[in-house]
């Protein structure tokens, strides 16, 4: 007897895999605009040969801030699909089904790891071939630290879904939420320059941990040196995943 | 007959909103169940409760013997669900659709003869939101039907539907009930109601007021029957007045009204009428609907 969740969840998994594909715009937006995104800012800052992008030429890691904004987008792609969902009573419908509710929203996370990791592939690809010798990342790892990013911004994301009144808002309130976290995240500036209460704000925001787990993934400093990050991911995943099934509306 | 759905004293609130308020009824095994009233008089409360799709605050209610709520994974393979107003995602294929729901029961039926039998097979590969509003319905119809249940719930079905894909509709409705299926449905249509149920509960605020036969319903509450003639005769309403079935006969040479009560009263009128040898140009008879039905027991139209 195959447990309760996996009922339908590979077929759900893969139809909502193809719908996906079916929409130009959600499609090519997340898979594309980070890449995009990432080689326009490479080029800008780092023109003239890039030698170390952590350090000299640009302010900023862009590679890592292109790996955010793939997680970031497909967060925002989650917020958009559940509320659309929900408005249309989508949600309701697969519910009265034999479908487990764990079903139904996890075949949608799965997706979105899916399509990070393609999205990620593209980056990685795009910038072996523009900026040589500067992609020196270990891919197993790096790909890791953003699935793992990913997975504990979209339990934030769930919250957000839960909130979001109408599908109508669900890009501006999704859009107004995750991208200044982005400026909390210290891939600008560091955390530690913060005023207090938004230092305190930081920490509880996962984009923050993922920035430094990426970093560290980056510099070649290994997990272990990460652990902390790694464990805050993990806490705050539990954490809104816990106040998402407390405060989710189906319709 | 035995029940296949009970519901006893059912009561849930929205907040300060009283949605449904005690409401007892039984559904028999084979028969077309038709909750008939307003919208917001509680008829997809009521039907969301009994499919274990909303929680009750109060009563208790079996479905084919099952709690709704503490058996509902046992029941959701045993009955088939069709929502008010219902949406797939907007580019799924149809055949996605069936395939998906094919795999979450344990039963499935022969899903191209079904969609045969729905007049779907030409959509086969259309997205969800290239249908028409017909054909949606006929799709949530599909996959309601494929697991072979036992009832079947359909919520508002021909809600926005033309004429034309509302006959369609019922038709297929009627050989759901044929093929030995139970069906509850809701509808604020009363021709609906008339046509296809069997039984129907007529509810207002949240309450019952009557449960019964449409036929039952309507000789109880509209007994008064009218027919209406036109002759050129001169005063046969006078004449007519004398009969005992007749209650108010009216109109001179030309048109003719005469109301009346009873299983006789439109036998006696025509009767009357050979036997008087009146020379007749037209008749017909108005009989009462449940339309009538409704506005007798609520003071207003359904439609208010």
């Amino acid at each position: 007897m195959q447990p309760r969740f996996l009922r339908g969840f590979w077929k759900l998994t893969w139809v909502e895999t193809k719908i996906f594909t079916r929409e130009p715009m959600g499609f090519v937006g997340t898979l594309v605009m980070p890449v995009v995104l990432f080689i326009v800012l490479g080029r800008a800052f780092g023109s003239a040969k890039p030698v170390n992008m952590t350090q000299v030429e640009i302010p900023f890691n862009a590679a890592i801030l292109a790996a955010v904004l793939i997680a970031i987008s497909a967060v925002q792609s989650l917020v958009a699909i559940i509320s659309i969902y929900r408005e249309g009573g989508i949600l309701k419908r697969l519910r009265a089904t034999p479908l487990s509710p764990v079903t139904i929203l996890g075949a949608h996370v799965v997706v979105k790891l899916i399509f990070t990791v393609m999205s990620l592939a593209l980056l990685l690809l795009a910038g072996r071939r523009l900026f040589p010798g500067v992609m020196q990342v270990n891919v197993f790892s790096f790909t890791v630290a953003v699935l793992l990013s990913t997975l504990s911004i979209l339990s934030l994301g769930f919250v957000i879904a839960s909130v979001v009144p109408t599908a109508r808002f669900a890009g501006l309130v999704s859009g107004a939420t995750l991208y200044p976290m982005l400026a909390l995240s210290g891939l600008f500036f560091p955390v530690d320059r913060l005023p207090r209460a938004l230092k305190a704000l930081a920490y509880l925001l996962p984009t923050t941990h993922a920035v430094a787990l990426l970093d560290g993934v980056w510099d070649g400093s290994g997990w272990g040196a990460h652990w902390v990050d790694v464990a805050a991911l993990l806490v705050l995943f539990a954490a809104y995943t816990a106040l998402s099934t407390k405060v989710f509306r189906w319709e | 007959m035995k029940p296949v759905i009970s519901v006893s004293n059912l009561g849930k609130r929205y907040g300060r909103v009283v949605a449904v308020d005690d409401v007892s009824l039984e559904v028999f095994e084979g028969e077309i169940f038709g909750l008939i009233g307003p919208n917001g008089a509680g008829k997809t409360t009521t039907m969301e409760c009994v499919e274990g799709n909303r929680v009750p605050e109060k009563g208790t209610i079996s479905v084919l013997g099952l709690d709704p709520r503490r058996d509902a994974n046992a029941l959701r393979q045993r009955i088939g669900v069709q929502q008010q107003e219902a949406h797939l995602q907007k580019r799924i294929k149809v055949w996605e659709a069936v395939d998906l729901w094919r795999s979450l029961y344990t039963r499935v039926v022969d899903t191209d003869a079904l969609l045969a039998r729905l007049g779907l097979e030409a959509k086969r590969n259309a997205w969800f939101m290239t249908l028409s509003g017909g054909q949606k319905q006929r799709l949530f119809i599909a996959l309601a039907l494929i697991h072979e249940p036992e009832v079947v719930f359909l919520d508002e079905l021909t809600t926005g539907l033309d004429p034309q894909a509302r006959r369609t509709i019922w038709d297929l409705v009627t050989g759901i009930r044929d093929r030995g299926t139970t069906v509850f449905l809701t509808t604020h249509l009363m021709e609906e109601a008339e046509r296809l149920c069997d039984r129907v509960a007529i509810i207002e605020h949240g309450r019952l007021i009557e449960v019964g036969t449409p036929d039952e319903l309507v000789r109880k509450h509209c007994p008064e029957q009218t027919v209406v003639f036109t002759s050129d005769d001169a005063d046969v309403a006078a004449r007519m007045q004398t009969l005992g079935v007749v209650e108010r006969a009216e109109g001179s040479a030309g048109t003719y009204t005469i109301r009346g009560a009873g299983d006789d009263f439109v036998t006696e009128v025509i009767n009357f009428i050979a036997r008087e040898g009146i020379r007749v140009r037209g008749f017909r008879t108005e009989m009462p609907t449940l339309e009538d039905v409704f506005l007798k027991l609520t003071g207003h139209g359904i439609r208010d």
